[in-house]
This record gives structure tokens, sequence and C-alpha cells, in this order.
């Protein structure tokens, strides 16, 4: 019997490693070690009710474990055959209970092929990614297939970069492989920034030596003999284990020279990134691998042909590589057999916000967003009404109702306005305003833009100004013209990716919520109650039972009133910060 | 550059110049190196940086550019117990803003500053990746899930003996 319990960094935030010594200590106590393994995997996905564990082989699935159930899962569980019924997940739509994590909403319509060992190895150990079939693709293509060959099967698959753009990964090793040089080098862009989206730290945590197989593989395919891996420095876990699966590749003889005796040498070091969004980009993480500011340089020269220290480079992000060595392993007609025409294989994203369900989730291309949200993702929080998702972080833009049923691929995406990203999507429910929403993401683009353009970084200050002056209800018509033009100017003529789509989030919202943006302007009204100068919360005189609830809980002490009397909130005092009308259990505070 | 002004020890300087040594002082190891210098001092003041730019044999305009560049370097201490909101997209649709106000109110302190007794720093931080339990808050190194304004306080007390 084997025991899986999540060692992802949600989880871990919850005491998951606390439960792991539980488990462990129970199991040596009460004799077990020959029968139960316990094991920290990397994550399971399923972050909104973490820790989770799972149990092998009869794939019980408990949600939400404390450290101390430790005990009673061992005593009920593995001593008694009975299921701890109280830590099962229960479906949030119709109560149910489900024990076989097969059977979940939030499993069943998944695919995993990037995640296919997230969850189910030990991260930590080098044999049991081995024993689920792992490097036995470098093997097979550093024995049986030549450079040419094993690019062209990644050509054949479909498989288009996962970081955002969603170019073609194998026109890329290609172009990587015809230039001629002494040196070359591969390089994994781990420099994860958009916000809510956690997959890549995902598959380092949860599945590191994919990630190396793929790099050595992508060495050999382009002939370079160095790989870097370029690692946020705020994903400490992550890069824990990538260099203790450096360490065990190293041992095994599969990093380093000769490797399998094929007298093919390829080795990886790690670059620590500092924090700045734009560093995805791929020549600015160039600029900062070398020391640098990371800001972009014109293309052309691509990294394939001037990259690291002017050598040809080629620059793939986690996820892609995590696809690399499976394509190898079940052939590239597979692979393509999975999704739309133009996009095949699978997608991971990050599913967050006011959704059931928050966490990581992985489907083939063309899966609509709402089985995502609704099937998936379990509907929306507090029965709310689904209001947008926000696909492609802070260059894309927000779907509404009307693109629920489109089935989500690169192409999909870009014509409704938005864009694939690096799949975070974030659910927004009736009570979030759009105007907000942009906002925040402009307060992000200006901050990150690394100022090397004009038009990004005095532009998007400018549409930032906007947005701020239309919340707060001061906007004019004319404001809202501005934003647009101001938009399309910064889209055509910002130098790297980010400006080319910084305004997204701005454009996409006046597109699909102008109502909301002529609310704030022509009534200064927040239709959604979120802008703090155009609401105020108020006592309603008839609701109010007196119960204090409000006046207890108010961190400013606005609020005044007797027991069992109508309260009352000073205005001058009051922080909008929503507290009482979150406490209040009789619908007794207004939000106007 | 920076306001305070500080004089490095004379073992903090071996210390320092060693960690250049150990890049080979090696202009393109600049971030490594700070990175170093960083988790030795805790900040990066002026004088750290015109020691790494000695050695590095680069400017100090250059290294000043580097250090403010990313936003994982500062030239502030951080308190001891330094205070960090999630502003990721995840935690803003579901509160950050205001829990940050609210401990910005709390503390006294805008973001990015350390209150006068050295207890308390405050900054957003970008997404840390723990969606499900969002708003998230991390001081130091413990992680404080589904944070509600109404929560800080309560928060804030378990730090009051220390």
């Amino acid at each position: 019997m084997h025991i899986l319990v999540c060692g992802g960094t949600g989880c871990h935030a919850s005491s998951s490693n606390l439960l792991l010594e539980n488990l462990r200590e129970q199991v040596a106590g009460k004799d077990l070690a020959g029968e139960v393994q316990v094991i920290a995997t990397g994550c399971f996905g399923f972050c909104e009710k973490g820790p989770i564990i799972k149990i092998i082989p009869d794939n019980t699935f408990y949600t939400q474990v404390q450290p101390a159930d430790a005990t009673e899962i061992i005593e009920e569980h593995v001593i008694k055959g009975r299921q701890v019924g109280r830590l099962l997940y229960k479906d949030p739509v119709n109560k149910e209970v489900i024990s076989d994590s097969r059977k979940m909403g939030f499993y069943k319509k998944q695919i995993r092929v990037a995640l296919r060992n997230c969850g189910f190895i030990d991260p930590e150990n080098i044999d049991e990614y081995i024993a689920a079939d792992g490097y036995s693709a470098l093997g097979k293509v550093l024995t049986s297939m030549t450079p040419e060959q094993a690019t062209k099967e990644i050509i054949d698959s479909g498989l288009r970069g996962r970081g955002g753009g969603g170019f073609s990964t194998g026109i890329k090793w290609d172009i990587a492989r015809k230039v001629q040089a002494d040196q070359k080098y591969v390089v994994c862009n781990a420099d994860e920034g958009d916000p809510g989206a956690f997959m890549d730290r995902s598959i380092l945590e949860g599945d590191p030596h994919s990630v190396i197989e793929a790099m050595i593989i992508n060495g050999y395919c382009i002939g370079a003999d160095w790989g870097l891996v370029y690692i946020r420095a705020e994903y400490p876990l992550a890069i824990e284990r990538l260099k203790t699966a450096l360490g065990q590749a190293r041992e095994y003889g599969l990093l380093g020279e000769d490797i399998l005796g094929t007298g093919f040498n390829f080795d990886i070091e790690i670059r620590y990134g500092a924090g700045a969004f734009v560093c995805g980009e791929e020549t600015a993480l160039i600029q900062s691998m070398e020391g640098h500011r990371g800001e972009p340089t014109f293309k052309p020269p691509f990294p394939a042909q001037s990259g690291y220290l002017g050598k040809p480079t080629n620059v793939n992000n986690v996820e892609t590589f995590a696809n690399i060595p499976v394509i190898f392993n079940k052939g590239a007609e597979w692979f393509a057999s999975i999704g739309t025409e133009k996009s095949k294989g699978t997608k991971v994203f990050a599913l967050a916000g006011k959704i059931n369900n928050v966490g990581l989730i992985e489907v083939p291309m063309g899966t609509t967003l709402r089985e995502v949200i609704f099937e998936i993702g379990g509907g929306i929080k507090d029965g709310k009404k689904f209001k947008a998702v926000q696909t492609g972080g802070p260059s894309g833009g927000c779907l509404t109702e009307k693109h629920l049923d489109t089935p989500i691929d690169f192409d999909n995406l870009l014509a409704s306005g938005s864009m694939m990203g690096s799949g975070g999507m974030i659910v927004m429910d009736e009570d979030d305003c759009m105007v907000s929403v942009a906002r925040f993401y402009l307060d992000f683009t200006v901050e990150e833009s690394c100022g090397k353009c004009t038009p990004c970084r005095v532009g998007n200050k400018r549409l930032y100004e906007l947005l701020d002056v239309i919340s707060k209800g001061n906007g004019t018509h004319k404001d809202l013209d501005k934003l647009r033009n101001l938009g399309e100017v910064i889209k055509d003529t910002s130098l790297c990716g980010l400006g080319q789509t910084s305004p997204n989030p701005v454009l996409s919202t006046m597109d699909n919520f102008w109502d909301e943006y002529l609310a704030h302007v022509e009534d200064h009204r927040c239709p959604a109650g979120q802008c703090k100068d155009l609401i105020r919360y108020e006592v309603v005189a008839e609701n109010c039972v007196g119960c204090t609830a409000c006046a207890r809980n108010c961190p400013v002490n606005c609020i005044s009133g007797e027991r069992k009397e109508v309260h009352f909130i000073d205005q001058s005092i009051c922080i909008k910060c929503g507290v009482c009308f979150m406490k209040c259990k009789f619908n007794a505070i207004s939000v106007s | 550059m920076s306001a305070i002004k500080i004089r490095l020890k004379e073992n903090d300087l071996q210390q320092l110049k060693d960690v250049c040594k150990s890049f080979n002082n090696e202009e393109g190891e600049l971030i490594n190196v700070l990175h170093k210098a960083q988790g030795i001092f805790g900040y990066l003041p002026a004088e750290v940086q015109e020691v790494v730019a000695r050695q590095l044999k680069i400017s100090v305009a250059k290294v000043y550019g580097v250090v403010t560049f990313y936003s994982f370097f500062t030239m502030v201490p951080r308190g001891r117990y330094p205070i960090s909101v999630c502003t990721g997209t995840a935690c803003y649709v579901r509160g950050a803003e205001k829990v940050l106000d609210e401990f910005k109110r709390l503390i006294k302190v805008p973001v990015g500053e350390t209150t006068p007794d050295g207890k308390f720093s405050i900054a957003g931080l970008r997404c840390v990746g723990a969606c499900g339990l969002a708003p998230v808050v991390l001081i130091g190194d413990k992680t404080y899930g589904r944070v509600a304004p109404d929560g800080v306080r309560k928060i804030l007390k378990e730090y009051d003996d220390k």
C-alpha cells in the first residue's frame, strides 16, 4: 500500500510536511514499514482542498487533511480497512461523497501528459522516475536516432511553445540545429512571472527529471553540450528539488560526459532570476543570464542565431520541455491525435479566482471554457454568477459568457481578443469590477516595464492614470477614447511582447464590458461595488436587529449603536474595507 | 543612493570579496554575486554595491542599475518579520488589496518600508503560486492562507511578544 502525500507549495503551506512526518511516525510505530510506504509527491493539482493525500491501490482521496489526522488514517484506513468518511471529498454542488479520485468531476475530463508524474512519483527519487518510463526517451534518441530524425519527430508532433508565444517547438529546434557554431546552448525558461500561473513551478517540484531529460534530448538535437535553467529565486522548493534531481542524474551518468556510453556530453547549471516579469521574454532572459538588466533586444537576430554569450541558443519553457519525453515514448502520431487541428496535445491551466476547485488542471486542446470552469472547476464560488475569465495574465484579455463554448486553443483565444499565455485562468464573478481589474493589470505592467522603449514605459503609465481617474468617478468620454487610441498605439509600437500585449486587459474589457465603463463615467457608479471612491456602506434600518456584529468587527470603530438598536456608520471615518458587509447576517448593510 | 550610511566591517568586506572571487570576479556573474551578498547582509546598501563594482571591474552605476531593476533586490533593510502580501491576480480577486491596506494601517508604514523599531517591513509579493489559499500572506517563512481584513489584527498579535 502507498500513501501519497502532496508536497507541492500549496499543500506545504498548509503543513503537509508535518502530516507526512506524523504518517511516517505512525507507520514506523505500528510496525507497518514493510507493507505501507509513505511518499511525498508533487502537486496533485487540487489545491483548493489541500493538504491532499491519496491511498493507492484503491485511489482513496482525502482532502484538507490535518497533521493530527494521521493517527486516524493509519488506524482506521490502513489497519481496519475503513475509509475515514469525514475526510473524503464532497461534491460542492450535489453534496455527494466521492472517495475515488478518478470519479471526481475535477479529474474526469483531464488528460495528464505534462503533469503525468506530478502527484504519482517521489520527485526526489530518480528510481521512481525511471520506473515510470523515465529516461527511456533519452536512451531511444541517443542510440537509435540522428539529431535530424529526433527533431523531425518533434516537428511532426505539432507541439507548440507553452510559454505564451505558441511557436512550433520542432521548427525552433530545427533552426538552432542548422546554425553552424562552435558552441550552442539549451535554456529552460522557468521564470514563471504571470501572476496566478504556477504550472512550471509544479512541474519542477513534482517531476524535475522530465525537464532534465528533455533538455538533454534538446542538446543532442541542436548540437549543444551545455544547458541552463533560468529559475525564479522566489521558488525555493522547486530550486531544491531541481538541484537534487541534477545531482542524481549526474550520479547515474545521465548528465556529464559520455552519456549512456554514446560519447555525447551534456550538463546543466542553474541561473537565478531576481523578480522581473519581463525576463520571461527570451531576449530579456538572456540579458539577465549574462548579468545585465533584463531588457529585451531587437529580433532578429533571434536567439537561435545569436543568444546567450552571442552563441546560438534554444529557449523553451518548463511545460514545453515536460512534453518532450512522452512524444518520443508514445510517438509523434499519438501526440498529434490529441487536440485541435493547429494546437496539438494538452495544456495545463492554473484555475484560480472565484471558482470552487482552485488548482492545476491539464486538458486536451479544444476543451471548452464551460467544461473547464463548470465541470472541472466545479462552478463559481458561493453560488454567484459567472462574469468573466481572464486568460493569458497581464498580456491576455477577459472572456465572457458568450465565449464559454469556444474550444480553447492558441488561435481561438487570439481570435476572441485574449491569448493562451502561460495558462493562467482567473475566474471572476458578478462582484468583480472590470475597470478595477484592468487597472490592476496595468499597475502590474507599469511596475514591470523595463523602461527601454517609450511606448511601453510612458504609454502604460498614462493608461494606468486614465483608468485610475475613471475608477474614481472622474473620467469623461474623452478619456475613454484616449484609452482606446493609446492602447492601440502601444500595441503597435512597443519593442517586445510585454508592451505589444499590455493593453489587452484594457481593450478586451472595453469590448466586453463597455456598459461598466460607461457607468463609471456617466453615472459615477461602480456596478460591482468595488471602486472605493464610488461606494458607501450604509445600514438598512429596517433589517438591522442590533446584533453588534458589524461594530465589533469594524477595524476603525466607525460603527456606533446600542445592542438591539439600529446601528450607524460614520462615513467620515469609514475606510470601506467591507468587513461589516461580510459579517452582517441580516442583509442590513447595503453598498451603494 | 541609499539614505542609510554604513561602514562595512573588515570581515564583512573580506566575506564580500570572497563571494566575488568565488565567481572569478566575472562581470557576467553580477546577479549571482548580488544574490549571495543579499543573503549575507539582508539587503544591498550603497557600500556593498561599491565593493562589488570594484571587484568585478564595472561601474557602480551598472551595479545600481541591476539592483534597482530586479524586485528581489532591496536597498532597505527588511524588518525582523518581513510581511509579504501576495498581489497575484488570484489573490487580488479574492481581496488581497484590502488585506494589504489593513496591514499598512496597523503597522503604519507604506509598502516597501520598515517600521522604526525594525520589527516589521511590508511588501507586495508577486504570485507565490499557492492560489488555493488566496489571499496569501507570508511573514518570514510562515504562510497564512485565506486571510480576511478582519483577521489581520489577530495575525499581528502573534508577534506581540517577539
